[in-house]
């Protein structure tokens, strides 16, 4: 049973839990980028929670069935048609063999997750099926014309609702101070939990650049590399914030004034540029 | 040691030597999740299972790193920033490659990509600072250095060390068992291609 590209859009990725684990070969741990959306998918799919599914930037997407198949979209989503048809967000959708699921783009959040009932069964490189843009491990993007093998389903699809992403005014993550905001100003580390910050242009997989007051440093020596993680800010010459996605380096070379908590690092998979965001402070 | 808070799912432990980190990494890369940084040790999971962890351990006498082997890495020495680095140095770019070829480097740790390894334990007079702004696109194979440290790019990448030369080695492949060329502890030798 294969999938056929008929359009890629500007960006999709297959991604599904990634490598955990292999920090030490220099691998970070990739996967979804918005990890909740593509749990939910295969939740609506009866997949396994971590099974490969596509990471569609912008929407744009064409996919066409070569034999009828189960599939559905989450995440951040505009209109999903078949043949021109509206589909539901969020639920189970019956392809028939030459149909044509499409995506437009994003009404709300930048990244949704299209997966299929027995999850894409590219190739696994170290135990994954994920892109890593940064390390260049996993399958490369998609191209027109490509076509996509799928694993063979093994639950039917459930009738779970998931909720639609809502449209945000403000983007609230919740950060714990350090290691190093002892490297910068006490009106640095001030800045960093009052000011409103702008996601730049400048976002991707790797990290998402915020623009706003410059974070002066305390200290003006050279950081030594350390390990870094999903969520760490890291503050680079400039005195912007950059926060760590997926694909982030696993050691950096600029102080890490605070870390987002791991679970608000999915929301910052849906943050377009323009967005606004505040950092809250927990620890 | 002292041990710091990183985010919700990871600690840091922040030591005064490589050596020590390195010493650290030893006990504890058996017990938890670690990865090895220049002066640090970031250890991944629950922070207080790690805290009581980390309480119950020492480092161990020993970095216990595969000492021994021994990879020679040709280079052409051509990078962009080897004048700059000459300047930096007070060296001439001859004697710049003489000092980077003359001593014997060591397999610090790995970190930034898949198959990048930091080199330390060469000549102190290459010490020199990351370039101010980081290149967008730094060659697969660019040889580097910074700080106290040498390198290898495995892949086109962005990057901040100032480059010296390249290399037309396979730093990494996913063929390969173990996928990375260098190992820490390994024994490096850049001689002039």
């Amino acid at each position: 049973m294969t999938l056929v590209v008929e359009s890629p859009g500007l960006l999709t990725l297959v991604q599904d839990l990634g490598r955990p684990g292999l920090g030490h070969l220099g691998v970070s741990p990739s996967g979804a980028f918005d990890r909740s959306a593509l749990r939910q998918v295969n939740l609506v799919l009866g997949n396994e929670a971590g099974a490969a599914a596509l990471e569609v930037l912008r929407g744009g997407l064409v996919l066409r069935a070569e034999a009828p198949a189960w599939m559905a979209v989450t995440g951040g989503a505009g209109s999903i048609t078949v043949d021109g048809d509206t589909q539901a967000y969020g639920r189970a959708i019956r392809l028939q063999p030459g149909q044509r699921l499409a995506l437009g783009a994003p009404t709300a959040g930048l990244r949704a997750y299209v997966g299929v009932a027995g999850g894409f069964a590219v190739p696994e490189e170290l135990g994954s099926r994920s892109t890593d843009t940064l390390a260049g491990l996993g399958p490369a993007a998609l191209r027109a014309d490509e076509r996509l093998a799928v694993g063979t389903a093994t639950h039917p699809p459930g009738i779970e609702d998931v909720p639609t992403l809502g449209r945000t005014g403000e983007l609230m993550l919740d950060v714990i101070l350090g290691p190093r905001d002892d490297w910068f100003t006490t009106a640095a580390v001030r800045r960093l939990l009052e000011s409103p910050w702008q996601v730049s242009p400048a976002a991707n997989r790797v990290g998402v650049r915020l623009t706003g007051p410059v974070l002066e440093r305390s200290r003006h020596d050279e950081l030594p590399s350390e390990p870094c993680v999903r969520g760490s800010i890291q503050v680079s010459a400039d005195g912007q914030p950059i926060v760590f996605g997926p694909d982030h380096p696993v050691t950096g070379g600029y102080p890490v004034i605070a870390v987002v908590l791991d679970r608000h690092t999915d929301r910052l998979a849906q943050a377009a540029p323009g967005q606004a965001v505040r950092f809250g402070r927990v620890g | 040691m002292n041990l710091k808070p990183y985010g919700d799912t990871a600690l840091l432990l922040d030591c005064k030597s490589l050596d020590e980190a390195q010493r650290w990494f030893a006990a504890l890369h058996d017990e938890a999740e670690v990865v090895l940084g220049a002066r640090s040790v970031l250890l991944r999971g629950d922070p207080a299972a790690l805290r009581s962890l980390v309480g119950r351990t020492s480092p161990a006498s020993s970095t216990g790193s595969a000492a021994g082997q021994e990879v020679e890495i040709r280079v052409v020495y051509d990078g962009a920033d080897l004048d700059e680095v000459a300047r930096l140095t007070g060296l001439t770019p001859v004697e710049v490659v003489e000092a980077h070829t003359g001593t014997p480097w060591t397999v610090a740790f790995g970190g930034f990509a898949p198959g990048f390894s930091y080199l330390a334990g060469g000549d102190p007079r290459l010490q020199v600072p990351r370039r101010d702004s980081p290149r967008h696109r730094v060659p697969a194979g660019s040889v580097g250095l910074a700080g106290e440290f040498s390198g290898v790019y495995p892949r086109e990448s962005p990057g901040g060390w100032q480059l010296i030369g390249r290399t037309e080695l396979a730093m990494w492949d996913t063929s390969r068992e173990p996928p990375a060329l260098l190992t820490t502890g390994a024994t490096v030798r850049f001689v002039v291609a």
